[in-house]
Formats: structure tokens, C-alpha cells, sequence
């Protein structure tokens, strides 16, 4: 957007208030406001339950993270919104169901040597689990690029783009069917058993199972800090690879020209396919971590999440990597917070008008660069 | 998103594909000889898959028994399966077709309240006979006005009731507080928590919190947080086993120490025995029952499909032989006829003796289960 007027042309009140849509920024500044006094009171009145429901949104946060860095690295190097990406999400998800539930791939350690310590051999497990999940959704990934997206490379956008809504039908009506997912809701079993610590300003305590929350206590459980963990871990593997290594120099570069990193020598095609593969392996960790804190699996649960991380990537910056992060740690936040202070039906709506508050506000998202002119 | 996408795109087709039918020919009369069919509405896939199984297997196997003893009014019996998915649009095209393409008087189904309710608003205008094996909402067989809906009956008692047994139960266990979660959006869930809430709080209990969450949610953090704030002992949960299977394996982890109680929503081979461990919920039967018909069914049920059959498949069973009994009472194949025979039977089934009031809803006793130790075990009979 360029400003191209020199003349001393002051504009009025009216133009300020109505042509430039004040009214409606002013508005929903006030909605803001109040939403947030409501919070500040909600603090004071009671900080523990504040704390616990932070602490809530964060481990949703984390989540949405790895799939909105999905989204916002495939946005950034080939301007694909990737809508099948939720529900590669769906299909990482499956995968750990049936990793766990029917190979018991989390207890090849403990069956091959039984003597060392179970947390160890759960942590390993586990991890083997999340690996497998991460390489299907890659490849995965892989497959629909080659098949769906790359003989759209030079077609109109909107063909990429709904393109991408079929690949997304195709993945959840396939995983309906009798013999693949299955339509039902399934449980999910959990890798590990759930343990809950209590923290209080006299110390830290484990919770025993049907043993009420001492008074003043914030608790958190094992979930909570393996998802943290694992995304921390997961967000500066990626920080390495796109900062550090030859291939994330190439992915900077293609981001930035395609057509001259193409002259510099550089495989576009396999270093777009690296990307998806990559955006896909995170969202296939994040399928796993969410299916373990939501026990559930079914063919449509990666829609809701989805879109919520993709919002959380456009309110951060699309292409923008940390952008992303800061998003999605924001929407958890938005909606674990309006769920226990505001509505809990009206949290998504919430959630999604806070992305047009910020949109209004900053077009391009909190970390969004003003567009380009591009080749 | 993508749902509401699919939903208009078949919106779109069936619009296309009515424009281009030519005119119905008049009905011609029906045969006196020809197969009696019945109609049986189930949610095969939407979000309650196991339900429309086992109502579809209830009912069929129902069938399959008064065709061996030689059918209904000398004339044999012929099922019409449908899905109805428990969402009102797919139920109100399944209604439809059966009553106007296969020209059926009589309908069974459908499970979930929020699709029955359009359901009967077509059949009580066409004038067949609907029976809902288990929609438990008032609205399923009254009208706007409270007046009955003269060819709508129910074969299972009503949410009020479920929601009294259930209050009733847990003061008769001695629990003072309780914390009520429901999903605003279904009929049937809101019935119940209300119901709930109403006897609980005339009986002396507090509700000392109350929250609502839509269908579509996953994280329940928000409210069970608040669920371990107030230390209620009660956690009334009335929804379906998806959603209980969800709340219940969230609750362990944020230190909720409610015992959680619901209604028959709970009931599927599905529930997570685990993690709702020593919840009780009402139900229309149980298989553990020692009375001669529920054993006889028990053993029918699970030689012919290898299963214990859940309440549904009884009350659908139960639903199919009210239905048939009636017919035969009625001595014709007259939907007007077959509703008033309905409105004055009185019959032993399996989930009990049954006789309608007159907003016909069954009066019968109730059942309360316990989930203990990976199993669903009887507990005691509540009477209304």
C-alpha cells in the first residue's frame, strides 16, 4: 500500500472517522478493553484459578504452534494456504493411535531390555512413536505434493487453492471409510500414565490419583511438560535447519526469489517438497501431542485445530516463522481465557475475532513484513 | 467448515435432482397382499455410528422373528434401512424418501432427539406412525402448543425423567453439590441438565456451577479447572460417550474428584471404561437383568450378532414389537387405526412392562448403571 498523495490535502474529521473505518477500529478497540478488564478482574479475584488456566491455554498453545509453522512455511515459499494440512494433523494423529494401540510401539525398549528404569524406556518410546508419525505425515506430505500441487506450480493461485480444500476432503472422507480409519470416535490410549504434580507457594507435590487439589495449589501433569518439551525441542530443530544448514539457506532463498534462486543453481522443486515434508512431520508430532491430551481420535479432528492454527499463522504473519509461534501461543491463550472468563460457546468466536482486531489494526499480522513487490 | 461446504454442495444436487423428476404419479392404492414395510431410521455414520448399529440390528432382528412366526396380518414384514446421521437435514431427506418413494406407514427411529423432532413433524403431517426407540426430548411426540402429536410414541421415558433418576439417585447417596456441564446445542443434553437441575435444587441440593460447551470442542481444560475450584461431589455430564469419553479422561488429569454422573448417552461399547471408572448413568435396561424376556433376547441377540446388546438395541427391539403388536391389535394396515391400538397397549418387553400416557411416552421403571473396573454393572431400579 503506497501513500502517493503530495498534496497538502488534510483529510476531515468524516473521511478520518468513516472512510478510514475508525468507527469500526474504535469499536472494536472497546470490545478489547473491556475483554481484557474482564481478565485483569478475573486475576484478582482469584490468581491461582488465573494461573491453572494459563498455564491450560499454554499447553494448547504449543500445540496449535507446530501446526501453524506448517502453514506459515509452505505459505512463505510457494503461497499455498495448504488447507489439507489439518488433516495430515488427522492422519499423524491415526498413526500413533495405531503405533500404540496395535504394534505397542512404545514399549519396544522395555520389551527388548526390561531392566532399565520405566522412564526412560517410556521417554523412548514415545519418542519412537512420535517419529514414526513424523516420517508417514512426510511422506505423506511428500505424495500430495508431487501428485496434487506441483502441476499447479505455474496455474492461477485459486487453482493451488482449492486444489488444496479437495486434497483435504479427499484425506478425511479415505480416513472414513470402513477399512482405513474407520468413521467412529475412537479412544486413544495413551503412551504413558497420566501423573499430576501440585504447586503451591510451600512447595511442589505429586497429586495422588482422587486426592482433591490442596488449597491455593496450581497443578500440571506430565502431558503438559512433555508437550512443552517436545515443542521447544521440535521449534529449535527447525530454527537449526532453516537457519543453519545449506538446505534452510536454500529454503530462505527460494522464499525470498524463486525464479533467481532457480538460476542459482538451487533444485526448487525438491527444496518446495522439503518444506511440505517438514511442515507435515511437525504436524504429525502435533497430531500425536494433541490426541495424548485430548484422548480422542476421529476422521474430522483435524478441521477445528486446523483452522485454528491457521488463523494463529496468519495473526502472527504469514511466512513469518516465529510469527507462527507467537500466534498460536496467543490463540491458546485467547481461548482457554474466554472459555473460563467470558463464554465457553463463544470461544471460538473470540478466538477468530481477535484475528480480525489484528487484522484491522495490522494487515499484515504481528510479524508480518509489508508485502513485496515480486518477479 | 469443510462440513458446511459438503452440506451446501448436496443442498445444491438435491435441489438440481428434484427440479428434474417428473411429476409424481398418483399413489396407487396399496396392495392387501404385498409385504407391511416398516422404515428404520438409524444414525449409521454422523457422530454417533454405534448407536445406529445396534438400533438397526435391534429392529431387524425384531422383524426377523415375527416373519418366522409368519408375519403380521398374514402379510410378511419389510424393512426399509436408512441413515439419518443424528443431524436433522440428512433425517428430514431420510423421511421423506421412505414415506414418499417407498410409501411406508410406519416408521422407527430415530435415535438422537435432535433428529427426531423433524422426523415426526413430516410423519405426524403424512399421518404414519413414528416410534422413537430412544429420543428421550418432550418435543419428539408434543406439539408447540403441549398438545400430542396423535402417530408419534416413544419407546423409552422422556429426559425429566432421566434427570429426576438421576438427582433422586445421587441425594439418595448422600451428595449435597453439584457442577452440571451440558453443550447448549443439543436438545437432548440440555433436557437432561435441566431436568437435572431442577429436581436436584427442589430436593435441597446446590448447584455451585454450571457451564456449557459446544459439540465441536476438544479442550475442556477451561471448565474442569473450575469443575476442581469448587469441589462439588457431583459432576453431572448427561451427553454422549464421545464427549464423556473426552471430559472424563481430561478430568483425571486436572485433580477433578467429582464422581461424574450422566444418562444414557453413556451407553456404548465405546465408553471409556478407564477413565470414567466409577460413574453411574440411567438407562432404559440392563442385560444383567434376571426377567425371562430380557434373557431370551440377551441369548437371541448375541448368537445373531456376537454382541451383548445395549439398551438401544433393546428399546429398538422393543420398539419393532410395540409396533407389530399394534398392527395385529389394529386388524389393518390403517396408520390411523395402528395409533390408537398403540395409545391403548399394554405389553411386557424387555426393557419392562410398557402402557403410553397420554402424551404418549412410556411409564416404566428406570435402571442405574455403575462403570466399574473396566465393566458396566447394574446398580438398582429407580421408579418415576
Amino acid at each position: 500500500m503506497s501513500v502517493s498523495s503530495t498534496t497538502a490535502n488534510r483529510p476531515s474529521l468524516y473521511d478520518l472517522i468513516i472512510k478510514r473505518g475508525w468507527l469500526g477500529k474504535g469499536l472494536l478497540i472497546v470490545v478489547g478493553l473491556l475483554a481484557l478488564w474482564k481478565i485483569v478482574v478475573s486475576l484478582l479475584a482469584n490468581p491461582t484459578l488465573f494461573l491453572q488456566q494459563v498455564i491450560n491455554g499454554l499447553q494448547l498453545g504449543f500445540v496449535y504452534a507446530l501446526i501453524a509453522l506448517g502453514y506459515t512455511m509452505v505459505y512463505g515459499i510457494v503461497r499455498l494456504i495448504n488447507f489439507a494440512h489439518g488433516d495430515v494433523f488427522m492422519v499423524g494423529a491415526f498413526v500413533s493411535f495405531y503405533g500404540i494401540a496395535r504394534f505397542q510401539l512404545h514399549n519396544w525398549l522395555s520389551n527388548l531390555a526390561p531392566n532399565l528404569p520405566p522412564i526412560l524406556t517410556q521417554a523412548v518410546g514415545t519418542l519412537s512413536v512420535m517419529a514414526v508419525a513424523m516420517a508417514i505425515c512426510a511422506l505423506l506430505a511428500f505424495t500430495i505434493e508431487r501428485i496434487a500441487y506441483k502441476p499447479l506450480r505455474n496455474a492461477p493461485r485459486i487453482s493451488a487453492l482449492i486444489t488444496a480444500i479437495g486434497v483435504s476432503f479427499f484425506l478425511e472422507y479415505f480416513g472414513a471409510l470402513k477399512f482405513v480409519f474407520t468413521p467412529n470416535f475412537i479412544t486413544y490410549k495413551r503412551p504413558f500414565e497420566i501423573t499430576t504434580w501440585f504447586v503451591n507457594t510451600k512447595g511442589i507435590g505429586q497429586l495422588i490419583q482422587g486426592d482433591t487439589i490442596p488449597e491455593g495449589s496450581v497443578i500440571f501433569s506430565n502431558i503438559f511438560i512433555i508437550i512443552v518439551i517436545a515443542s521447544v525441542a521440535l521449534l529449535m530443530a527447525l530454527n537449526y535447519i532453516v537457519q543453519k544448514t545449506r538446505v534452510g539457506k536454500a529454503m530462505r532463498a527460494v522464499a525470498y526469489d524463486k525464479q533467481t534462486a532457480r538460476l542459482m543453481g538451487i533444485n526448487t522443486d525438491w527444496i518446495i517438497s522439503f518444506t511440505f515434508m517438514i511442515g507435515a512431520a511437525l504436524a504429525g508430532a502435533a497430531g500425536m501431542l494433541y490426541a495424548v491430551a485430548f484422548p480422542q481420535v476421529f476422521f474430522w479432528m483435524g478441521i477445528i485445530p486446523g483452522l485454528k492454527a491457521f488463523v494463529a499463522a496468519v495473526l502472527g504473519g504469514i511466512g513469518s516463522i516465529p510469527g507462527a509461534v507467537i500466534g498460536a501461543l496467543i490463540m491458546g491463550q485467547a481461548e482457554v481465557l474466554s472459555a473460563a472468563y467470558i463464554s465457553t460457546p463463544m470461544r471460538d468466536a473470540i478466538a477468530f475475532s481477535i484475528l480480525i482486531i489484528v487484522l484491522l489494526i495490522r494487515p499484515t499480522g504481528i510479524f508480518g513484513e509489508p508485502s513485496r513487490e515480486k518477479a | 467448515m469443510s462440513k458446511r461446504i459438503l452440506v451446501s454442495v448436496f443442498l445444491l444436487a438435491a435441489v438440481l435432482l428434484a427440479s428434474c423428476q417428473p411429476a409424481a404419479a398418483p399413489a396407487a392404492p396399496a396392495a392387501d397382499t404385498g409385504p407391511i414395510k416398516v422404515a428404520v431410521l438409524a444414525p449409521l455414520s454422523g457422530p454417533v455410528p454405534t448407536f445406529g448399529v445396534s438400533t438397526r440390528d435391534g429392529a431387524l432382528m425384531a422383524i426377523e422373528e415375527w416373519n418366522a412366526k409368519g408375519g403380521v396380518l398374514g402379510r410378511k414384514i419389510e424393512a426399509v434401512v436408512e441413515d439419518s446421521q443424528c443431524t436433522p437435514d440428512p433425517a428430514v431427506n431420510a423421511a421423506n424418501k421412505v414415506i414418499d418413494q417407498d410409501k411406508v406407514h410406519y416408521i422407527i427411529g430415530e435415535v438422537c432427539s435432535k433428529a427426531s423432532i423433524p422426523i415426526s413433524e413430516i410423519a405426524e403431517a403424512k399421518g404414519v406412525v413414528q416410534i422413537s426407540p430412544t429420543s428421550t426430548n418432550p418435543d419428539v411426540t408434543l406439539k408447540a402448543d403441549g398438545s400430542t402429536k396423535k402417530y408419534i410414541f416413544r419407546a423409552c421415558f422422556i429426559d425429566p425423567f432421566q434427570g429426576l433418576v438421576m438427582a433422586k439417585f445421587a441425594q439418595g447417596k448422600g451428595y449435597k453439590t453439584a457442577f452440571i456441564m451440558f453443550d447448549q446445542g443439543n436438545d437432548y443434553v440440555r433436557g437432561l441438565a435441566e431436568a437435572f437441575e431442577k429436581s436436584w435444587t427442589e430436593a435441597g441440593g446446590t448447584v455451585v456451577g454450571k457451564e456449557t460447551y459446544t459439540s465441536q470442542d476438544t479442550d475442556f481444560s477451561a471448565i474442569l479447572a473450575k469443575v476442581a475450584e469448587s469441589k462439588a461431589e457431583v459432576l453431572f455430564l448427561p451427553d454422549y460417550y464421545n464427549i464423556v469419553n473426552l471430559v472424563a479422561a481430561q478430568a483425571k488429569e486436572k485433580g477433578v474428584t467429582s464422581v461424574m454422573m450422566g444418562g444414557d448417552g453413556w451407553d456404548s461399547p465405546d465408553l471409556d471404561a478407564k477413565a470414567s471408572d466409577g460413574g453411574f448413568f440411567s438407562n432404559h435396561y440392563s442385560p444383567e437383568d434376571t426377567r425371562a424376556k430380557v434373557v431370551d433376547f440377551v441369548k437371541a441377540y448375541s448368537t445373531k450378532y456376537g454382541a451383548t446388546p445395549d439398551a438401544l438395541a433393546a428399546l429398538a427391539y422393543d420398539a419393532t414389537y410395540l409396533l407389530l403388536t399394534a398392527i395385529e391389535k389394529a386388524g389393518s394396515d390403517d396408520p390411523a387405526k395402528v395409533a390408537e391400538a398403540l395409545a391403548a397397549i399394554e405389553l411386557e418387553v424387555v426393557s419392562g412392562k410398557v402402557s403410553f400416557d397420554k402424551s404418549h411416552n412410556p411409564i416404566k421403571a428406570a435402571a442405574v448403571l455403575q462403570v466399574k473396573d473396566g465393566k458396566v454393572s447394574f446398580v438398582e431400579s429407580v421408579a418415576p
